[in-house]
């Protein structure tokens, strides 16, 4: 049985106090022990980020990948070994901004894989810029005037383009977070798992206590998980297109929103139904036939 | 005029939408079924339908290895072909012209010393119960006839350029082809010079293009995992391989972009499984971090980089070398990469074959580098021998104890500065692979005594490599001729055919073929070159490309250079030409 502690590496984390990722760090480990995973059946594609920090943090297979490309290196070791339990791990701007094509895309395809955004709103590790989900009007060391575009709205984009299971997590609720990670890891096809998050160091707006007010549990609210029709109003509810105001008493649904059972690319592709790509042996192949096609 | 024996270059041309593709290769296959050598050349633009598009077939004995700007029987679908490639001709040799074309029906031909057959190509088609647009057969068939092989031979390969557009499509061609080499075998009968005599050949042969010989080199190879986005020319890679994913159990990806493809296919090499993209100088563009990440987290993987003109979009369906110094530097960082350059379709399979050993051996991004002359130019063969192919997939390293669940020292410094691999998955332990600086395990480490480490071990690779790597250069010719070509790539065949012309010529030439590019093998082009008498670059690019390179690493300045930029291959001609001062 494998116990938290191996799934930690000899390097303590790096992030500032109370940084968020401490709670997803946390949730992660949780839901691989629950989950009675041995370190060396999972594979963690991490991105670049503080959150892609966590490489070094995690006692398992890991591919520390390029910024933004987490899914794509996650997409190969999943068609190359389907055998293994394959989740990627990447930060807002990793994901939503220079890697949003490629998160588009793993989505259509339905890739049996587990995606966590670590969404705190800002790009942290560059010292605190705007990111795709800073609200509008957010200043920034970028956007001294407030950042001009809209937030984009993972959830429901990710409903938009295929996911199959679309959950977001809050760092102040661990016990939700390793559930939802649980519940990703165990559905069979693409969970996009968004995890609200402070930056306590450069994101003095989206603080801990701001989240807290304003996150409820969908579960509590009798949310019905196969209804796309709700679950897009639910997702819709936060973040909004308005100006970025302190005042204003928005409401964050987090827990599950959407699931639904597909296929999985995997099961359309004739050499991986039998065994995984890797176990093929490569001695012997001929080509004779092909060449007679030459003639 | 004595008739010319199995010496023959034929070309067909006309607007896209013609079939002239369809066209060449039915007389291209037709020859080698006849037990000839052929090397088949299309030239198109980049657009579906309109515009100009040709397709070369020269036709000897012996093997042909390129085409020739010598056109011994030109066939005009459209005015434009006379326009643009009537001046290719040779005295002697012919023309085929469509005289329902209502630009040509008063063409009169402008020159004595070529035969000119206008032959009513659509009424023909029409009148054998065919269609106008069955031109292209007949004007092949036409051409058959002219150089008396039998109409046989053409048959099974019209019905294999036509298959997909049914059963009655394919009769009709037929029967069209037939009126056509009935026409002209009446009507036209020893007025043409030439001859094609089918030969009886053992061997079995084939006719392949640069592309195909890589896709064949990969499946040969184990590949199992191909992720790429459409570039011409490098597209047919990933429909060869896409028509064989059934047949030889492979996954291959069309991606969302060059960057996915790269990252997809790092992913998969991480995993253990033999992977390969394929794209051309834009594309690779994209894939330069993806270089890096492969190079730093030492993730063998297959690249082939199939060359067009640039900068930007450039000349998208035409030809060049010009990507040499992009490819081999590309990448922040220093880190080892190889970089291969077959010249033919046959080195085009063995270097690809090859190039999956070296990734594993080495752990490294192996990067094969053509072109579009290259990879869609078809020569005759023989089958490629799949006797004495071995896959070695390298070391892997052993798990001590499948219980203990430790880090695996994935990145040992080794002397060779190969560190034995592993595959995730494997009970017993895990390890990261990680773009950022790393200690033996994989994770993060930023220490000058760990940075100069693992630095110098994955640099020490490349000196380890360099005797896995059969012929880095190659001399054809003696060592003591009076001239040495130099070149790497496709311009081996013009350069090939060229000293074949001017040895009967009396003049003595050597050409020095430079197959491995990075790492630059500085002692066998410093020991080929440094003895020449007189040395002559030649490369399909503008700044002379490899010649900065052998300046830079040997110190031998080639200042006689023989430069093509204009985005078509160099020809045997123009290098006879330039020599033509000796």
């Amino acid at each position: 049985m494998s116990q938290v502690k191996d799934f930690e590496t000899k390097q303590f984390p790096t992030w500032c106090p109370g940084c968020g990722n401490f709670g997803i760090w946390t949730a992660i480990k949780n839901a691989l022990v629950e989950q009675k995973l041995q370190p060396h059946e999972v594979v963690i594609v991490f991105g670049i980020g503080c959150s892609g920090n966590d490489a070094s943090f995690l006692n398992v297979n890991g591919f520390h990948g390029l910024h933004g490309r987490t899914i794509p290196a996650a997409t190969g070791i999943k068609l190359a070994n389907h055998k293994l339990k394959v989740l990627a791990l990447g930060g807002d701007g990793d994901g939503y901004g220079i890697g949003l094509g490629h998160f588009i895309h793993a989505m259509r395809r339905n890739l049996d894989i587990t995606y966590i955004v670590h969404n705190n709103q800002i790009y942290s590790l560059t010292k605190g810029q705007a990111s795709p989900t800073s609200e509008r009007g957010f200043i920034s060391k970028s956007t001294p005037l407030g950042a001009i575009e809209i937030p984009i709205n993972p959830l429901s984009l990710a409903m938009d383009v295929g996911a199959t299971y679309v959950a977001r997590g809050f760092t102040g609720n661990v016990k939700q977070l390793t559930n939802l990670i649980i519940g990703g890891m165990q559905h069979k096809g693409f969970a996009l798992i968004d995890v609200l998050q402070p930056c306590v160091t450069y994101n003095h707006y989206n603080t801990f206590h701001w989240y807290a007010e304003r996150v409820y549990d969908l579960a509590q609210e009798k949310h019905n998980v196969i209804d796309k029709q709700q679950a897009w109003l639910k997702a819709n509810e936060w973040p909004k297109d308005l100006l970025i105001d302190e005042s204003r008493q928005d409401r964050i649904p987090t827990g599950l929103f959407y699931q639904v059972q597909k296929e999985v690319y995997r099961d359309e592709v004739p050499a991986l139904i039998d065994q995984p790509l890797v176990d093929y042996p490569l001695d012997n192949i001929d080509i004779e036939s092909c060449l007679q096609k030459l003639t | 005029m004595k008739v010319k024996i199995n010496n023959f270059n034929w070309k067909i041309g006309g607007a896209a939408g013609y079939g002239i593709l369809s066209a060449g290769e039915i007389f291209a296959y037709s020859c080698l079924r006849a037990g000839l050598e052929t090397f088949a050349y299309l030239e198109y633009p980049s657009l579906i339908k309109g515009g100009h598009n040709t397709y070369q077939v020269w036709v000897r004995e012996d093997n042909v290895q390129s085409h020739s700007s010598q056109i011994d029987l030109l066939v005009a679908l459209d005015q434009k072909t006379i326009q643009d490639n009537f001046s290719e001709i040779i005295p002697g040799g012919g023309l085929i012209y469509d005289l329902d074309d209502r630009f040509l029906e008063n063409f009169s031909c402008p020159k004595k010393d070529i035969n000119c057959f206008g032959i009513p190509l659509q009424s023909l088609a029409e009148k054998a119960e065919g269609q106008k647009i069955m031109s292209n057969v007949v004007a092949t068939a036409a051409s058959l006839a002219l150089v008396k092989m039998p109409f046989d031979i053409m048959v099974e390969f019209i019905k294999r350029a036509l298959v997909k557009k049914g059963p009655i499509v394919v009769e009709q061609n037929i029967k069209a082809a037939h009126a056509g080499y009935n026409y002209t075998k009446e009507k036209f009968v020893n007025k043409f010079d030439y001859e094609l005599k089918p030969r009886s050949i053992k061997e079995k042969r084939m006719l392949i293009n640069g592309n195909e010989a890589i896709a064949l080199g990969a499946l040969k190879a184990g590949m199992k995992f191909y992720a790429a986005y459409p570039m011409t020319p490098a597209t047919s890679i990933l429909h060869y391989l896409a028509n064989q994913e059934k047949n030889y159990n492979l996954v291959v990806k069309q991606t969302e972009d060059e960057i996915a493809a790269i990252n997809m296919v790092i992913g998969a090499g991480y995993a253990g499984v033999r992977s390969m993209t394929a794209t051309s100088g834009g594309g690779f563009a994209l894939m330069a971090e993806g270089l890096g990440l492969a190079g730093m987290t030492e993730t063998p993987c297959v690249i082939a980089v199939v060359q067009r003109p640039g900068p930007a979009t450039g000349l998208p369906t035409w030809t060049e070398q010009g990507d040499l110094r992009f490819v081999i530097h590309a990448g922040q960082g220093d880190f080892p990469r190889v970089v291969l350059a077959p010249g033919d379709p046959e080195e085009c399979f063995y270097i690809t074959f090859e190039a999956f050993n070296i990734a594993e051996l080495y752990q490294l991004p192996v990067i094969i580098l053509t072109d579009k002359y290259l990879a869609e130019a078809r020569q005759t063969l023989p089958f490629f021998s799949q006797k004495n192919l071995k896959i070695d997939r390298g070391v892997y390293g052993k798990i001590l104890d499948n219980l203990s669940e430790g880090r695996l020292p994935r990145y040992f410094d080794a002397n060779n500065g190969v560190s034995p691999r592993f595959n995730p998955g494997i009970p017993g332990g895990v390890f990261l692979a990680n773009s950022d600086e790393h200690e033996v395990t994989g994770l993060a480490d930023e220490s000058t005594a760990i940075r100069q480490a693992m630095m110098n071990k994955r640099m020490r690779k490349l000196q380890s490599l360099k005797k896995d790597i059969k012929e880095p250069i190659i001399v054809y010719g003696s060592k003591k001729a009076d001239i040495t070509l130099v070149g790497w790539g496709s311009t081996k065949g013009p350069i090939l055919e060229a000293i074949k012309v001017l040895a009967t010529k009396k003049l003595s030439v050597n050409f020095v073929q430079i197959k491995l590019l990075e790492p630059f093998p500085v002692k066998d082009v410093d020991n080929a070159l440094r003895q020449a008498k007189h040395r002559i670059l030649i490369e399909n690019n503008f700044s002379g490309q490899l010649g900065g390179l052998i300046r830079e690493k040997t110190g031998i300045d080639i200042t006689d250079r023989l430069l093509k930029y204009d985005g078509r291959p160099i020809n045997p001609e123009e290098i006879i030409e330039h020599l033509n001062t000796f």
